[in-house]
């Protein structure tokens, strides 16, 4: 039916609307922004999609989806059938339809996307995954016979979970170890409600968990127990503890009461459930006048987490302009119409307090683009003179993170890169180490969701096939 | 998860001494290291210094002192209740070796939590004295435990109840009458205690430890708001500490940022549930 409709009509140039709460209402909930397709306006897009011989999209997924197929059967109206193929490859796809990078992975090499607007697969994903949650029997892959190897994974986030997914199926017995109190890792506590609602995080978890995944909570590797007695019990271990130790400016005033982390912010606010204080324990702070440092999706996050936590003004203060900004251009698009206001070319260069240590405000220097440098971005140049004063009480810095230390500290023998990275081969994401494996944030700084799902499936790839061939070899062995 | 709370009593005024089945961590806490609970699923994240720990029952023992709105819903837990959060250990434990001669220095709940520090020092061969620090004779807890494990045990008293009347500022003039020539003071207690006697220890320029007590939310590294300055560098108390030499520390950047959430932890308790907001004098 697909392939008829496609010769029948011409390509459609624009994508469908996905319905949206208006900029005006959103800002003072923290409920979702974006309401996703209705069965219709699925359709409508999928039948938008020309069906490749060789999709090109497919080579921009990490996770590898079979896009076109899934695309097809949307528009089919065989949503059931969609959701099989589309799980059969993404374990957590109402996640990824929500914040992978679509425009710079599939929709980038999406055909239609040559002469007109990309389809728009990341929201077909949204609504496929949607759909099938809504429905009363969730689909569960069969679960190969139990193999008996036991696989700990340390890390419940992205990558974490894709390999308990990709791992359980095979039959191995997976246990996740996960130092907070709840499943998802930055999923949970980085990216907010509005942008992807904890009850999805939850709704993809207990797939997991149903898939037979066991999860230990409140449980530190690397001090509760290190990697070496985790492998006295399990056969192979994969890290993926992400990047979890914020990095700050490095200019004066940067301790001052009012200065946070993007992580403290969006922890208070999201796993800590700060903006329903006093309800909930957790105390955030409301502050007139947010200036955000920093210009991708977590900056625009702290921003607009900020214009719903009642402030005045919300700043995201950007040492580039805004064509280098590494944020989705869904999310700047966002936050504009929300009414962040964007200071570009512009970089803090000391915070300034008040006689009691609380920010009073920034002073800044004006920047100019000069060469490109090593990201091939163009590098900010300071313009001498330009210093001026920006008044704030409270400041964000949103400028990315080293990986987790704690498990590079106390595992000897595990290779350690210069920036504080696990090594890993990033064909198999071995480590120097016999039986471990590492993926994600913790591997290679930070980057996406889906980067580090992608990681995920490649380590759990390469943990299977080691897990298979020891097999092997211990069916030798019984018959000698 | 569920972690069985086996015991909760009022040790002193206003010190609750928190006993919490959590096998994992009894197995594997050090001294000098903290664990972090939450009291009921609405709760925050409370990070308490370890007190002592049994292996064998599985059991760890924590002090807390009842400040804001999240402490008062610790202390009114009963045995056989449990919490949803007990994550641990965490944090660097304390450096045990023999030094010599060490002086414990324990206030408010760190009377407690000094304690598996004291017995390590002993058990690695040092002499160890102990000065418990408090207002009055009646916030003083333990002391029969420390006599029982220590070469000595001293006590002052704001108000002379108990020991030497004043403060922790008499400590050089003590160790003097006594004879003690420290080579180590380990501190654990309230941040006023840790800052001041680094203070009166700074001219002996004896190797000082405070074992530091800032907010907190993971306890793993990733958020930062445990921050200090050392020596002129930020560290995470978390993951580099919580021990610091106490003479290196920026001690009105640490007390500032410790008031950060002061009025938004009191406000919950000035509330009278009539709905109009009672002041107490005693907080402001």
């Amino acid at each position: 039916m697909a392939e008829e409709k496609k010769k029948k009509s011409k390509i459609k140039p624009n994508r469908v609307n996905m319905p949206k709460q208006t900029p005006e209402e959103r800002v003072r909930n923290f409920d979702e922004v974006a309401l996703g397709f209705t069965e219709k306006l699925a359709m409508e897009e999928a039948s938008r999609c020309l069906q490749c011989k060789k999709p090109k999209c497919r080579e921009g997924c990490p996770v590898e989806v079979r896009i076109p197929e899934f695309i097809g059967l949307i528009a089919d109206g065989n949503f059931k059938e969609a959701a099989k193929v589309m799980k059969d490859k993404n374990a957590l796809p109402a996640v990824c339809g929500r914040v992978c990078p679509q425009e710079e992975q599939c929709e980038k090499l999406c055909i239609v996307g040559v002469k007109h607007e990309p389809v728009s697969i990341g929201r077909l994903e949204r609504f496929i995954a949607d759909w099938e949650a809504s429905q009363d029997t969730l689909e569960y892959p069969k679960i190969a016979e139990s193999t008996e190897k036991k696989v700990a994974i340390v890390g419940a986030g992205p990558a974490g979970l894709t390999v308990a997914a990709d791992l359980v199926v095979k039959g191995h017995d997976i246990t996740i170890f996960e130092a907070l109190h709840e499943p998802g890792g930055v999923l949970i506590y980085g990216i907010p409600e509005f942008r992807l609602p904890k009850a999805i995080v939850k709704r993809e978890m207990d797939y997991v968990q149903k898939l037979g995944v066991k999860v230990k909570y409140d449980f530190v590797v690397g001090k509760t127990r290190t990697i070496a007695s985790l492998l006295e019990e399990y056969d192979v271990i994969f890290i993926g503890t992400g990047a979890g130790l914020p990095w700050f400016l490095d200019i004066p005033g940067e301790n001052l009461n009012g200065v946070f982390s993007a992580n403290e912010y969006l922890t208070r606010v999201n796993l800590m459930k700060g903006y329903l204080f006093p309800d909930y324990n957790t105390p955030i702070k409301r502050p007139r006048r947010v200036l955000t440092f920093g210009g991708g999706n977590v900056a625009m996050d702290c921003a607009r987490t900020a214009l719903r936590l009642g402030s005045d003004e919300s700043h995201i203060v950007y040492r580039r302009s805004k064509k280098e900004l590494p944020a989705r251009g869904e999310e700047v698009e966002n936050a504009e119409e929300e009414g962040v206001i964007f200071d570009f070319l512009t970089n803090p260069i000391k915070l300034v307090g008040d006689e009691n240590g609380w920010l009073k405000g920034a002073e800044c220097l004006k920047m100019e683009l000069g060469e490109p440098d090593a990201s091939g971005r163009r590098r900010p140049v300071p313009i001498e003179g330009s210093e001026f004063f920006m008044e704030a009480d409270a400041a964000v810095c949103a400028i990315g993170n080293s990986p987790n230390p704690l498990i590079p500290r106390t595992t000897p023998g595990l290779k350690i890169g210069r920036k504080g990275n696990i090594e890993i081969e990033p064909e198999t994401g071995k480590t120097s180490m016999e039986r471990i494996w590492a993926g994600g944030d913790v591997a290679t700084g930070t980057a996406t969701v889906i980067m580090a799902m992608g990681a995920g499936r490649v380590a759990a790839r390469s943990m299977h096939e080691y897990l298979s061939g020891g097999e092997q070899e211990n069916d030798i062995y019984v018959k000698q | 998860m569920e972690y069985k709370i086996i015991e909760r009593r009022m040790i002193v005024p206003n010190i609750h001494e928190l006993v919490v089945e959590a096998e994992d961590v009894a197995k594997s806490v050090q001294p000098g290291q903290f664990i972090i609970l939450r009291p009921d699923d609405k709760g925050e994240r409370i990070p308490l210094s370890v007190s002592d720990y049994n292996p064998e029952l599985g059991t760890v023992t924590a002090f807390f002192i009842e400040v804001g709105e999240s402490t008062s819903l610790l202390a009114l837990l009963k045995p056989g209740d449990t919490i949803p959060t007990f994550v641990g250990p965490l944090g660097l434990p304390t450096d045990i070796e023999n030094f010599g001669t060490v002086v414990c220095v324990g206030g408010c709940f760190g009377i407690g939590s000094i304690y598996p520090i004291a017995r390590a020092l002993k058990e690695a061969g040092n002499t160890v004295h102990v000065l418990l620090e408090a207002r009055s004779q009646y916030l003083i807890y333990w002391k029969e435990r420390y006599e029982e494990l220590v070469d000595s045990v001293f006590t002052i008293t704001r108000d002379g109840t108990m020991g030497y009347p004043g403060h922790i500022s008499l400590l050089p003039d003590i160790l003097k009458e006594k004879n003690i020539k420290p080579d180590r003071f380990i501190v654990n207690g309230c941040t006023f205690l840790l800052n001041r006697t680094s203070d009166v220890t700074r001219a002996s320029g004896v190797k000082t430890i405070v074992n530091m007590n800032p907010i907190m939310i993971d306890g793993t590294g990733m958020c930062g708001v445990c921050r200090l300055t050392v020596d002129g560098e930020t560290k995470f108390a978390c993951v580099d500490g919580p021990d610091f030499d106490g003479h290196l520390v920026d001690w009105d950047e640490f007390r500032q940022r410790r008031l950060t959430y002061y009025d938004e932890e009191t406000a919950p308790l000035r509330k009278s549930g009539t709905g109009t907001e009672y002041h107490c004098k005693l907080i402001r």
